[in-house]
């Protein structure tokens, strides 16, 4: 497809150049030019997405407590500021802590539970299956804050066994997260076919032997991308550990960045809040990528395939 | 030919595009007790994820609906959930009634704006998403990939940073307001961040955009090329080719892409929160959030979250369907 348009375009230029030069009106009239001014608006559109991130970024290394003006690079709002640093202010730093051990949870908990849901679905044909994966996939398109809010109530109503705070934050993210696994499982499933455990099955193989030998192995580059997927998510996620969490010692980076900032206590060391969740986040991604690339090598597909799978699209 | 699967492909060949779906096919010769025990298996790995769901997703809603049917501890002001539906009080409902509509009613206009503020977003999204998406889709080239990992990149910055970093350029010294001192566009620094309807529209923009390109560019890619080509070659200008070949077939992720950026932007609190704090521009998801904190409204916090869950059921339906469609078709 590429090498098409690539070919059909040189064949423009040269025509262009047959009928007197590259003159302007030429190069305007071939219809398979390069559309310049697509691609500046796109250009400014990356910009106007993107630079904003790299001020704030820049700004969490600010030597003063404004986030408008710049008074000189300094470390100390990550460590050298004995008070208000990410090291030294507890509320801080316990946020980071918070964060990742969140994170870590679900995934741990959402995987395994999703990827188990996936493959049992999926082969089991009824209609209570049926039901239960358009309840899994509505659970994936709900808007948070209604989901957040039955999380509220349930947590404080009916099971108020479980207070507010890490382990309710925790239950939350994993009814959350675990439509990822289970529904990118499905699609790889789907692309793999039944043929493989068939073939299992016909040598003799138990149904718990093919899908520990057979199927999981197949599986393993769709269950590793939704593993990434619920991490990262979860280092993002902003409503439902907002409605989940009690006080300071469960607060996540994400609701501490939101209420200093929207009660009136902003200043740089939320920049460098911001900049460490974007450096794990983009740690994540990298090893994501890099790691999908080395587990699906050998089949078709490229690059950019791994890239939107790993990003969820 | 060009639509690649979404997941990479087992080593062997895969069937062909008009032989029967696997699943339709006979299972394969086995012994009956066999069958059943292998159903039985997979019952069992599907069930801890079930019974999850059921504990965790569907009695939640229903505890929800018990609690806006249900009434308030006056002692307390907390509220009181009623699990029975032969008894269930429709105090919390009409409450959220006389606040909608009438006289007194302080949340209708909430409402209006909201539709308003998320239609204004969700459009200019589309406008400054589809230039962007189109271009990616047909014309990166070899650049494809560059440009699909600065398209995604927002994805996995954290909305609050994203959302910080609008907060730092807006503030009164902040750099928006000295480059247009600069250039004479106005004359005294604007207040941007201090309660103004366009900083929520534009923030919501900035925050969902990169869905919806997302979205936008998966349904573009997989528009056939040669189908644009021959409308060129039949003489159709470059825009005729665009109104009448290319438009219609992204309608579908048109859509899709704009409800994925309009559901959760409907539950959207914190973007108005953060980028202005003042009455004058709160949404739903802030009438919400806010009733959920204060004893008493509990009751209508709930009736309010379930009757946006009712409003959005059916364009949540067709995303779901819509999806399941496009994913079959690549595979």
């Amino acid at each position: 497809m590429t090498a098409t348009r690539a070919s059909r375009a040189a064949a423009g230029r040269t025509r262009a150049a047959a009928h007197g030069g590259a003159t302007k009106t030429a190069r305007w009239r071939n219809p398979w030019r390069h559309p310049v001014f697509l691609e500046g608006f796109t250009w400014l559109y990356l910009i106007w997405s993107l630079v904003p991130i790299a001020l704030a970024v820049l700004f969490s290394f600010n030597n003063g407590k404004s986030q408008a003006a710049w008074q000189g690079f300094s470390w100390r709002w990550y460590f050298t500021d004995p008070v208000n640093s990410v090291l030294h202010n507890t509320a801080l730093h316990d946020s980071v802590i918070q964060t990742v051990r969140l994170s870590a949870y679900t995934t741990v908990i959402a995987v395994p539970l999703g990827v188990a849901f996936a493959l049992g679905i999926n082969r089991w044909r009824g209609r209570t299956s049926l039901t239960f994966n358009f309840v899994m996939i509505l659970s994936f398109v709900v808007p948070e804050l209604i989901f957040g809010v039955a999380m509220f109530f349930v947590f404080t109503v009916l099971f108020s066994f479980v207070h507010l705070g890490t382990l309710a934050e925790t239950l939350g993210l994993v009814t959350w997260n675990v439509s990822w696994p289970a529904i990118i499982v499905q699609a790889r499933l789907v692309t793999i076919g039944k043929q493989y455990e068939e073939a299992a099955a016909d040598l003799g193989s138990t149904q718990f032997q093919t899908m520990r030998r057979v199927l999981l192995p197949l599986l393993t580059p769709a269950i590793f991308a939704s593993a990434v997927l619920v991490f990262s998510s979860v280092i993002d996620d902003f409503v439902i550990v907002d409605l989940l969490s009690s006080n300071v010692g469960n607060t996540p980076m994400s609701v501490y960045i939101y209420s200093q900032q929207h009660g009136g206590n902003g200043g740089p060391a939320l920049n460098a809040l911001g900049t460490i969740m974007l450096a794990m986040s983009f740690v994540i991604a990298v090893a994501g990528f890099v790691g999908y690339r080395i587990m699906t090598r050998g089949e078709r597909g490229d690059a950019k395939l791994a890239l939107t799978t790993i990003a969820g699209a | 030919m060009q639509t690649a699967p979404p997941q990479g492909q087992p080593p062997a060949p895969p069937p062909g595009r008009h032989s029967p779906a696997p699943a339709g096919r006979p299972p394969a010769p086995r012994h009956r007790h066999a069958a059943q025990s292998a159903n039985l298996f997979w019952v069992a790995l599907a069930a801890p994820g079930i019974l999850w769901l059921v504990l965790l997703f569907i009695v939640p809603f229903y505890a929800v609906l018990a609690i806006a049917e249900g009434q308030l501890n006056r002692l307390t002001e907390s509220p009181i959930a009623q699990y029975d539906p032969l008894r269930w009080s429709s105090s919390n409902v009409i409450n959220v009634f006389h606040d909608l509509v009438g006289g007194t009613a302080f949340a209708g206009p909430i409402v209006v704006r909201t539709i308003v503020y998320v239609a204004a977003a969700s459009l200019l999204c589309l406008v400054l998403g589809y230039p962007a998406a189109y271009f990616v889709a047909r014309f990166a080239g070899r650049r494809k990939g560059l440009f699909l990992v600065l398209l995604i990149a927002p994805f996995w910055i954290s909305y609050m940073m994203r959302m910080l970093a609008w907060i730092d350029l807006l503030q009164t010294d902040g750099y928006v307001n000295r480059a247009l001192l600069d250039v004479h566009l106005i004359s005294a620094p604007i207040d941007w961040l201090g309660g103004k309807g366009i900083t929520v529209v534009f923030g919501l923009v900035y925050g969902y955009i990169p869905y919806l390109i997302l979205v936008l560019y998966a349904g573009l890619d997989r528009i056939d090329p040669s189908l644009i080509e021959a409308g060129r070659d039949l003489g159709l200008s470059r825009a005729r080719t665009f109104i009448r070949v290319t438009l219609p077939l992204s309608r579908q992720p048109i859509l899709t892409g704009l409800l994925i950026t309009v559901l959760p932007m409907l539950g959207d609190y914190f973007t108005n929160q953060l980028l202005s704090g003042a009455p004058n521009t709160s949404m739903i998801g802030n009438l919400i959030e806010g009733q959920l904190g204060t004893p008493g409204l509990q009751g209508q916090g709930a009736v309010l979250s379930l009757l946006l869950l009712v409003v959005l059921l059916a364009p949540m339906i067709y995303y779901v369907a819509a999806t399941n469609r496009s994913s079959q078709g690549a595979a």
